[in-house]
């Protein structure tokens, strides 16, 4: 059997991780193919229930990633982001959502290396977990499928 | 029914040597609602471009996605040529295929693959795109430069002669930065001063520019065209009026034994001083953590001699509103110091001294009055030892790169020393010497060849101090790393170029980014090379990169050109990616509930309260209302939203969501 190729999404801010992973281009620098990236203005418009949707929809892994604190093209935008993946890490994990899947990082415009670096640690955590088929299980239909024995 | 348009670019080969972009057309061109895919060689080219033209008034398109290279790149370019073909430049997006596709992947289908789905993200959010009308702001015709030092004087003279008004603030008492430190300057040895004073008397003396010195940024609000700054007018407990710059006080002040930054610590300054004797302006300043008044609370010495009684010791520091369009960041570098180098003693050793100091003893206006003197003795060196690369080039040092100037000055400082000093020996030890430049090869030979100064190609591991001669262990890598030993009388660092202090809190202040060394980060390393990713906010000289004058005076023209293109407008248009508050038709008028989180989340106080009234004027309801000419598009209030009233244009609810389900539901 191939190896299991999980699908990554990646939240990033267009100011600082978009445009690191556009050095990482400039710089010619290889990573795993697996990661799909979505083009947000800054990580504070990320609505968190877009990463929900992206679960829901078979995504096994998710980066979000924006400027470093102080650095936010918007001032402020990463703090909100921040408080709220801190907020959001604890629902999932109340709820049963495997927060190991989702990584938050910071990457600026001038780390080109670290984004490749992100995506590949990333990509090789997710293939160890495997696919998430457990999302479904949980959101989806938690009765039928999860045994209460 | 939506018309969209796929145009795959092959950019040369950078995409299609690991991208098969014949068959990403081919796959994009079986999407619902794509009516026309094409890939081509060059699409950013005129018969690219003209490509998509034709195709959106033959094919009636409505929707145009580029797959190319990143929008940060290109966006404006293909935007730019939807709207000539007559289709709103917001319907066009595109799929970034080179930065994140084929440039960090190898070749194969998995690579392919992800460019189609790339292709396919933007075909799903395309066809949500609105047609969206550009705003226009008013411009504030005057900049705001900071950096009194070369480059900061080039751009604002350039400015000012445009016929704009120029703000310039500079930290120290006064303008001329580093170059007024220097002694000469390669590769034509004509003297730094004679060179920059009188273009430090044209700025104090231009009549569209303000000089504010000892003056620093407390903030910036706004955005291109209509920035708001606070500068902070350190006090100089002067009033500058009255004085005349006579210079009594500065002569009987009691406390004379400040080492004096001007001179890099090799001359002593009092508490009231002027840093150098050419200073724009001309006028002291007490510095206040010296100052016996200030520290024990009597003295007023140079209160009492002062002629004019200009002495204003109880004066506060003030802060001047101002409004600017254009901002030009030329803040400069600083050096490394000689306590870095534990190899080299950790600045223990008085006779192992910076390049910047070495420029200061062979200044006319030095504290020797340009005498080569070593700093212990005040005898002159027979034997001196010049190390270039320190720190610089050493990643063990955190200082990876080349700092591009020391090449040049260590070969100029052994040429100064051996035209000073006949009998003199001196020494250069280095990695490569580095003269690109004009006339800079030259030059280095000559100071080999003419001159007779011995270029020693290797590293020197150690300095230690033995009877009065400071000991200088190297190799000579060219004789198979043969070990020298060289009894030095004096030993001169090329220490690294670094960026300044606080460079990052001021980045911070302005919105702009900074690289791993703190210095600030161009637009784009080579096509927006003085601009940063903030709109009107441009660089100038080593606040970007190490940088010789040359290169500085250059940047600081490109940058007051680019200000000035600016300002050759009475208008400026933004993009419309800004947040809006839904309306409906009553009796709901909109979906937003008046809760005003939005409010709180918003870093640009641009969402306010609007009330809607009835015809008797009795409110009906509170909602959110968004300042167009305030926000700044980050969109933060709208994942704030409970309601979902709020939305982004430009990455709406619909576009964002649209993006998640076409990149996992497979066609």
């Amino acid at each position: 059997m191939a190896e299991f190729e999980p699908k990554i999404v990646a939240f990033v801010c267009n100011w600082c991780t978009y445009a690191g992973a556009d050095l990482t281009g400039t710089s010619r620098i290889k990573y795993a193919s697996n990661v799909r990236i979505l083009r947000f203005p800054c990580t504070g418009r990320i609505d968190y229930m877009l990463l929900l949707k992206a679960f829901d929809e078979g995504a096994d892994g998710i980066i979000v990633s924006g400027c470093h604190p102080n650095d936010c093209h918007y001032t402020s935008g990463n703090f909100h982001a921040r408080r709220r993946w801190i907020m959001f890490r604890s629902l999932c994990d109340f709820t049963g959502i495997d927060t190991r899947r989702i990584k938050f990082s910071w990457v600026s415009a001038a780390e080109g290396a670290k984004w490749a670096d992100i995506v590949n640690t990333t990509v090789a955590s997710i293939r160890e977990l495997g696919p998430y088929t457990e999302y479904k299980i949980v959101a989806n239909n938690p009765v039928k499928e999860v045994s209460h024995g | 029914m939506s018309k969209i348009g796929v145009f795959v670019c092959h950019c040369g080969e950078n995409i299609s040597a690991t991208v098969d972009c014949a068959k990403v057309a081919e796959t994009a061109s079986k999407y619902d609602g794509v009516a026309f895919s094409v890939d081509y060689k060059y699409m950013c080219s005129d018969p690219g471009q003209s490509l998509i033209k034709s195709a959106i008034a033959e094919k009636g398109l409505t929707g145009v996605v580029v797959a190319a290279c990143s929008p940060r790149m290109h966006e404006p370019t293909f935007r730019k040529a939807c709207a000539e073909a007559g289709l709103n430049p917001y319907m066009c997006e595109m799929a970034n295929l080179r930065e994140h596709c084929s440039w960090v992947h190898e070749k194969g289908e998995a690579t392919t693959e992800k460019a189609t789905d790339l292709v396919r993200i933007l075909v799903e959010k395309v066809k949500y795109n609105q047609s969206l009308n550009e705003i226009r702001v008013p411009v504030t015709k005057t900049a705001l430069v900071i950096g009194g030092g070369i480059a900061g004087i080039q751009a604002s003279l350039d400015i000012a002669n445009t016929g704009h008004k120029v703000i310039l603030i500079e930290k120290d008492p006064s303008i001329g930065g580093h170059m007024s430190q220097l002694s000469e300057t390669f590769p034509t040895l004509d003297c730094s001063q004679c060179i920059l004073t009188p273009r430090m008397v044209e700025v104090a003396q231009h009549p569209n520019i303000t000089l504010y010195t000892y003056a620093e940024l407390e903030s910036l609000e706004g955005f291109i065209g209509n920035f708001k700054a606070k500068i902070r007018r350190k006090s100089k407990s002067l009033d500058e009026k009255l004085c005349t710059g006579c210079g009594l006080c500065t002569t009987k002040c009691p406390t004379k034994k400040i080492p004096s930054e001007f001179n890099e610590g090799l001359g002593n300054r009092p508490a009231i001083y002027v840093p150098f004797p050419q200073a724009v302006p001309n006028k002291p300043v007490i510095d206040r953590i010296h100052c016996t008044y200030y520290t024990k609370g009597k003295c007023r010495i140079c209160e009492k001699v002062c002629p004019t009684q200009a002495i204003r010791f109880d004066q506060e520091d003030q802060i001047v509103e101002v409004e600017v369009g254009a901002l030009v960041i030329a803040t400069g570098f600083n050096i490394k110091q000689t306590d870095f180098f534990p190899e080299y003693g950790y600045g223990k050793y008085p006779d192992v001294i910076t390049g910047l100091q070495f420029e200061r003893l062979a200044s006319a206006s030095g504290p020797t009055l340009g005498e080569i003197r070593r700093p212990s003795d005040g005898k002159i060196p027979e034997k001196i030892v010049f190390l270039a690369c320190a720190g610089s080039r050493d990643p063990a040092k955190g200082i990876p790169y080349c700092s591009k100037i020391c090449c040049m000055y260590i070969a100029k400082h052994a040429m100064l020393y051996q035209h000073k000093v006949h009998s003199g020996k001196s020494y250069v030890f280095y990695m490569d010497i580095r003269a690109g430049g004009k006339m800079y090869e030259e030059f280095v030979r000559r100071a080999i060849e003419d001159d007779g100064v011995n270029y020693i190609r290797g590293r020197v591991s150690k300095i230690y101090e033995k009877n009065g001669k400071l000991i200088v262990n190297g190799a000579d890598t060219l004789l198979g790393a043969m070990p020298i030993e060289i009894e030095a009388d004096m030993v001169v660092l090329a220490t690294a170029g670094i960026a300044n202090d606080g460079a990052e809190e001021l980045a911070q202040k302005l919105h702009i980014s900074y690289d791993p060394y703190r210095f600030f980060a161009e637009a784009h390393p080579k096509l927006k090379p003085v601009e940063t990713n903030t709109a009107g906010i441009f660089l100038a000289g080593a606040c970007q990169a190490p940088r010789d004058i040359p290169e500085s005076v250059s940047m600081a023209s490109g940058a007051a050109v680019k200000v000035a293109c600016l300002f050759s407008q009475d208008e400026l248009t933004r993009e419309p990616i800004i947040a809006v508050v839904n309306r409906q038709a009553p009796p709901a008028y909109s979906s937003c509930v008046g809760c005003f989180l939005c409010v709180s989340a918003c870093p640009y106080q641009a969402i306010e309260k609007e009330e809607i009234r009835n015809r008797n004027g009795e409110l009906i309801k509170s909602i959110a209302k968004v300042n167009p000419g305030l926000c700044q598009g980050c969109g933060t209030c709208v994942a704030f939203c409970r309601t979902k009233s709020i939305d982004i244009q430009g990455y709406t609810h619909e576009q964002m969501y649209t993006e998640v389900l076409a990149l996992l539901n497979e066609y």
